[in-house]
């Protein structure tokens, strides 16, 4: 492949972001490419995935015409249980999640910045959806992993000095994972962990407007 | 007493009014409380404030009291379904309380519970927190948020027996047992009313205490987003 593709599509960012988990793991993926993350979970982990609308061991989509309306995920798609499901109400859940008991969360982003703030729930004027759990997820779990393209559709960055949009929380990203590599959130600015499949370091620092440390 | 109604708009007799707060159930369009609902609609009560985690879709669930012009008032987490919703919102004729859900669950939860009132991180340093009552514990900041006391809650179970106790069924449990402990009354509709001494009273997810009256009915259960996977050819 010497003239491969540069950076990672969908697929490639979920695979990427899989290797985050770790055996025995409780997690939470969020709605979008967070998704497609459990179709791509390493031999020999095993996690459980929490769905904050009141289970833990989420299964696969079921097999056409076994869907049941009263087994959904929190993007309200059928899904089906596993041997170790576990159900339980919306107060419990976040009991959960509040109480630091769910190790991470991958989620997705409109905008992060390099303190770590999200904003992934709101554009003023434009899309009022509102924030569901994740303003809960990112205060409550223990690790917060953010996937999402690096830049807009108009090529600018999304990894920002300062956050434009509503927070979804400040502080609260601890690693960020775009198209075109891997980031980690430090006390002075960003780390480079590594860059995508044919990206450069330089070109990864050219489309981030936030500071980056070593 | 008699915990068991006809009909939902019987069940709903003499709680309803004008200007009330009513708590309801469910997440999406799962394990929502669509005949009390629609019994609402019949029934024409204005200016309702709605605590519920979503606000239904255009033509079902509590998007219908939204078509009548029925709700003042939503608080909830995600109402991203509802195309009516969003043009009644933007054009300043609903008000829209956002709370995350697990803040919802929670006031819900506290306000059945006799708690007036709790500090949670989340929401710390975003709008959500703007007005509310900061407090620093063990080195990390907190707000403070509200229990919510609802004038009628309304709920949707599997099953229940006539003393009230009911049982859910998968992930249609959701927002329904905070929903119901939160109401001054609470009025739930359950798939199939069994007799007495039927539920195992280890599985019993929502004792008769919270429960106030009752109906049984039919329940078209919809699916929002319908996904699944193909078999594979052996």
């Amino acid at each position: 492949m010497a003239e491969g593709q540069k950076g990672w599509d969908r697929n490639q960012m979920a695979a990427r972001a899989a290797l985050e988990l770790r055996d025995g793991m409780y997690v939470n993926l969020g709605i979008g490419i967070p998704t497609l993350v459990a179709n791509y979970i390493p031999a020999g982990v095993n996690v459980t995935l929490q769905s904050e609308n009141g289970m833990l061991g989420m299964g696969p989509f079921p097999f056409e015409g076994e869907e049941d309306p009263d087994l959904i995920n929190a993007g309200k798609q059928t899904i089906t249980e596993l041997p170790q499901t576990a159900y339980f109400d919306s107060a419990q859940s976040f009991a959960m999640i509040r109480g630091g008991k769910i190790a991470m969360a991958i989620l997705g982003a409109m905008e992060v910045n390099q303190e770590g703030d999200l904003a992934n729930w709101m554009i003023p004027g434009k899309l009022v959806k509102g924030m569901g759990g994740a303003m809960d997820l990112v205060a409550g779990v223990g690790r917060v992993v953010v996937v999402m393209d690096h830049t807009s559709k108009h090529g600018e960055s999304k990894v920002l000095k300062h956050c434009t949009l509503p927070l979804t929380g400040k502080g609260v990203v601890d690693r960020i994972i775009t198209n075109l590599g891997v980031l980690d959130v430090g006390h002075k600015g960003l780390h480079i962990v590594e860059c995508a499949d044919f990206v450069t370091e330089a070109e990864l620092r050219a489309a981030t407007e936030a500071t980056i440390v070593d | 007493m008699n915990k068991v109604f006809p009909t939902a708009q019987a069940a709903l007799e003499g709680v309803l009014f004008d200007g009330m707060t009513i708590a309801a159930g469910g997440f999406g369009l799962c394990g929502i409380p669509e005949l009390l609902i629609e019994a609402i609609f019949d029934a024409g009560t204005r200016n309702l404030t709605i605590a519920s985690n979503n606000a239904g879709v255009d033509g079902f669930g509590l998007g219908i009291l939204l078509a009548t012009r029925q709700v003042k008032k939503m608080i909830s987490s995600y109402v991203g379904e509802n195309a009516e919703f969003m043009r009644q919102y933007l054009s300043g004729e609903l008000e829209l309380e956002f709370n995350p859900q697990g803040t919802l669950a929670e006031r819900l939860r506290a306000g059945g519970a006799g708690i007036p009132g709790f500090y949670t991180r989340t929401g710390v340093g975003t709008v959500i927190a703007e007005g509310k009552e900061h407090k620093e514990f063990d080195g990390k900041t907190y707000i403070l948020e509200r229990g919510i006391v609802a004038d009628l809650s309304i709920v949707k179970a599997w099953r229940g027996d006539p003393s009230g106790n009911l049982e859910f069924r998968k992930t249609a449990r959701n927002f329904n047992p905070p929903a119901a402990t939160a109401g001054k009354i609470c009025v739930a509709e359950v798939e199939e009313i069994v007799p007495m001494g039927a539920l195992d009273p280890d599985k019993i997810h929502l004792p008769g205490i919270y429960v106030h009256r009752m109906i049984q009915g039919e329940h078209e259960k919809r699916i929002e987003n319908r996904t699944t996977r193909k078999k594979e050819a052996v």
